[in-house]
């Protein structure tokens, strides 16, 4: 009996540990983005000005933090007290009321939140996720390789004029190739990319009766130059690269020219990671038919869900960490180089952060420039410049986003790749009876 | 050649394939070590760097950013205690079907083990929803039933091979001397199989330990395991190879020592007790 006797008492230890959360503990969903993770470290910081709170982290990837706030919130499970949010999610959320809206003292300056920003974030008018960092996308290339050619980029350059550059810079002998894009699959990876280039070329993804637009001559000429000019100067495997593959490809001064999320430049300037930090320069997106809607507009945001009971806690948390002061503190702890941009006029304001960081200028002007309700050459019956604010685009651009990763692969056409394409939208789009 | 130099060649032959099947296997465990002392910058270098000044930097940022014992330690409990509550259900019912077989014994095997063929996101939500109702959601205890009945069909099949080989003539001279049942599967079926209940409790250990999509799904802050600890060091937008290498390090040296200390138990368990 003594054996069975411990086996039960292990099974008891094993089973031991239902644990609820207690009042004033914030559970806090976020990614494992760079500043993220800095904001993890100031919590001793937060918790010793607010006695009473503690924050508990939980860190996911990107796509499992999508899923579970989704099904947290869709359910009020109650899980999470706030949640890193993107701006697409937002004003969806906060029209179906799962978010709690946001209000603030005036101390908070909620003014000085960036207006493309704010705008991106609310509904009718009501803030419903505030910006801890914010970004655009631009052009970044190798200065010392375009000037080797003989050549140039001014800011919003043509299409023609980078694919040009991007022939001439090429030297696959040697490994270097003049432009990576993002080709992996994906609503937010490349069909991000491929909407602002879309958008440039006249292109857009609905009519104004809400039918799929992807069978225009825009998305035909737009997709093709994307796949023509990834196959003249594009590094292999372009399929299979996002972000994070085109990063280590620039840091290790594979590509000549990189159009992606502003907040590259201050990893591809960072010596200590990137062997090619010196000989990067910046300019704003290439355009082609239209200026509206070159470069994309993005925040990762902090909300508070509705089916909370700590609501007055967590949005103590979020003023506290998108405030001027959260901001002051990273740059006392870090620098000013180190400080999360892209939210607050303040910051590029400031003459320190100015001398700090060397693609300020670019990224505020790159932001500032970006329009969610006017990204399009046509009028759109939709908000956002790299996707549409409904609820059914992230199935579409998902399913979209691998047909153009087929079309760059080679398995498929371009045509059959819109085809394609707009047959799944318009089957999605019946479905959640637009027309 | 004589046979006896045949046969010299071909033991060679087959020492050679099994030490670079070995190097093959344990290649991405090296790999994954070697990355862990490099820079962010280093660990994306083309060709990969060999030769490299080593630093402990991403190890002592995990510590600074994460507790790791935390995470460990639930892995710890929820392993143990997802293969215990499985050996305490799988142990009566393989005695069950190994010793009153009927011809619909290996009909019910199967139908359990059919159970592992259906993807564990097909049945997401209604064990979600029952974790909510229950309000087991980020429990250990609810790790524990989820681990325990997601290796119960192997444990079952295991358990059910091994006490098929303990000789039925022993059972029924203790059925003779008046034995209860209870006492025949304590004093007889489970002295003789312990061997295979060791092996095959190791076996759901490391199943267990290595299981992420339910320790991803199910917790939070309070039950997450290291598959969860390892999964947050990813980063859509930043350089995090170097540091996954070393939480992974961290996440898989407890189970590599311990599934080499108990290497003996495990080949037994995972060849079914063919070789004895």
């Amino acid at each position: 009996m003594k054996s069975l006797r411990n086996t039960a008492l292990g099974l008891a230890i094993g089973v031991a540990g239902a644990t609820t959360a207690f009042a004033g503990e914030l559970t806090i969903a976020t990614v494992n983005n760079g500043h993220m993770v800095e904001m993890q470290k100031f919590t001793p910081e937060f918790e010793a000005a607010n006695p009473g709170i503690t924050l508990n982290w939980v860190t996911l990837d990107e796509g499992t933090l999508r899923s579970r706030v989704t099904t947290d919130i869709t359910t009020k499970g109650g899980q999470f007290d706030v949640m890193t949010i993107g701006m697409y999610e937002a004003p969806i959320w906060g029209a179906r009321g799962w978010l709690e809206e946001l209000t603030f003292d005036a101390e908070y300056d909620v003014d000085d939140i960036l207006p493309a920003m704010r705008g991106g974030l609310s509904h009718e008018g009501k803030l419903y996720a505030a910006p801890f960092y914010g970004e655009s996308s631009m052009i970044m290339y190798r200065k010392d390789l375009v000037e080797a050619a003989g050549m140039s980029i001014e800011d919003n350059p043509s299409w023609d004029h980078i694919r040009e550059v991007a022939k001439a810079i090429t030297n696959k002998d040697e490994g270097v190739y003049g432009i990576c894009l993002r080709g992996k699959p994906g609503w937010g990876d490349n069909m991000a990319f491929i909407t602002t280039m879309a958008n440039s070329f006249g292109a857009q993804w609905f009519n104004e009766d809400w039918t799929p637009a992807l069978n225009s001559e825009a998305w035909k000429d737009a997709v093709t130059f994307y796949v023509e000019m990834l196959n003249e100067s594009g590094p292999p495997g372009s399929e299979g690269n996002s972000f994070n593959e085109i990063l280590a490809l620039m840091n290790e001064g594979k590509c000549g020219m990189w159009i992606d999320a502003t907040i590259a430049a201050s990893f591809v300037t960072d010596p200590a990671q990137s062997k090619v930090a010196d000989k990067i320069a910046f300019a704003q997106s290439p355009q082609k038919a239209t200026t509206k809607g070159a470069n994309w507009l993005w925040a990762w945001a902090l909300a508070v869900p509705a089916g909370t009971k700590q609501g007055d806690d967590a949005k103590k948390f979020i003023e506290w960490a998108t405030s001027k002061s959260y901001i002051e503190l990273v740059a006392s702890k870090n620098g000013w180089g180190s400080v999360p941009t892209g939210t607050r006029q303040s910051t590029y304001d400031n003459p320190k952060f100015q001398e700090a960081a060397t693609f300020d200028e670019a990224e505020l002007k790159a932001i500032l420039s970006a329009n969610p309700e006017d990204s399009t050459m046509n009028p759109s019956p939709y908000v956002g410049v790299q996707f549409a604010a409904i609820p059914e685009f992230q199935a579409i651009g998902t399913a979209v986003g691998q047909q153009m990763t087929d079309a760059l692969a080679g398995n498929i056409t371009v045509e059959e790749a819109l085809a394609n394409g707009q047959a799944a939208a318009d089957r999605e789009m019946k479905k959640a009876g637009y027309y | 050649m004589t046979d006896r130099q045949r046969q010299i060649w071909i033991d060679r032959a087959a020492v050679t394939a099994a030490w670079i099947a070995a190097l093959v296997f344990f290649f991405p465990i090296f790999w994954m070590v070697l990355t862990s002392l490099k820079t962010e910058g280093q660990a994306i270098q083309v060709p990969p760097l060999l030769i490299f000044e080593p630093t402990l930097e991403n190890y002592l940022e995990i510590q600074e950013r994460t507790n790791y014992f935390k995470f460990a330690m639930n892995s710890v409990i929820t392993a143990f205690g997802g293969t215990l509550l499985a050996l305490l259900i799988a142990i009566p019912s393989a005695y069950s079907m190994a010793f009153n077989t009927t011809h619909r014994t290996k009909d019910v095997l199967m139908w359990m083990l059919s159970t592992k063929m259906l993807p564990a996101v097909g049945v997401m939500m209604p064990i979600y929803f029952l974790a909510q109702k229950f309000d087991l959601f980020d429990t250990r205890t609810l790790l524990v039933v989820i681990y325990a009945m997601m290796n119960l069909p192997i444990v079952m099949l295991i358990l059910f091979n091994y006490f098929r080989e303990i000789p039925k003539e022993i059972l029924e001279a203790s059925r003779m001397d008046g034995t209860s049942t209870f006492n025949e599967i304590r004093q007889i079926v489970l002295p003789l199989a312990w061997g295979g209940i060791a092996s095959t409790a190791l076996l759901s250990i490391i199943l267990c330990w290595n299981e992420a999509f339910w320790s991803i799904v199910l917790t939070t802050t309070d039950a997450s395991t290291l598959t969860a600890f390892v999964a947050s060091f990813q980063a859509p937008e930043g350089l995090f190879w170097a540091k996954v290498s070393a939480v992974s390090t961290l996440a898989c040296a407890p189970i590599v020592v311990f599934g080499w200390m108990a290497q003996k138990q495990l080949v037994q368990g995972l060849t079914f007790g063919a070789v004895k």
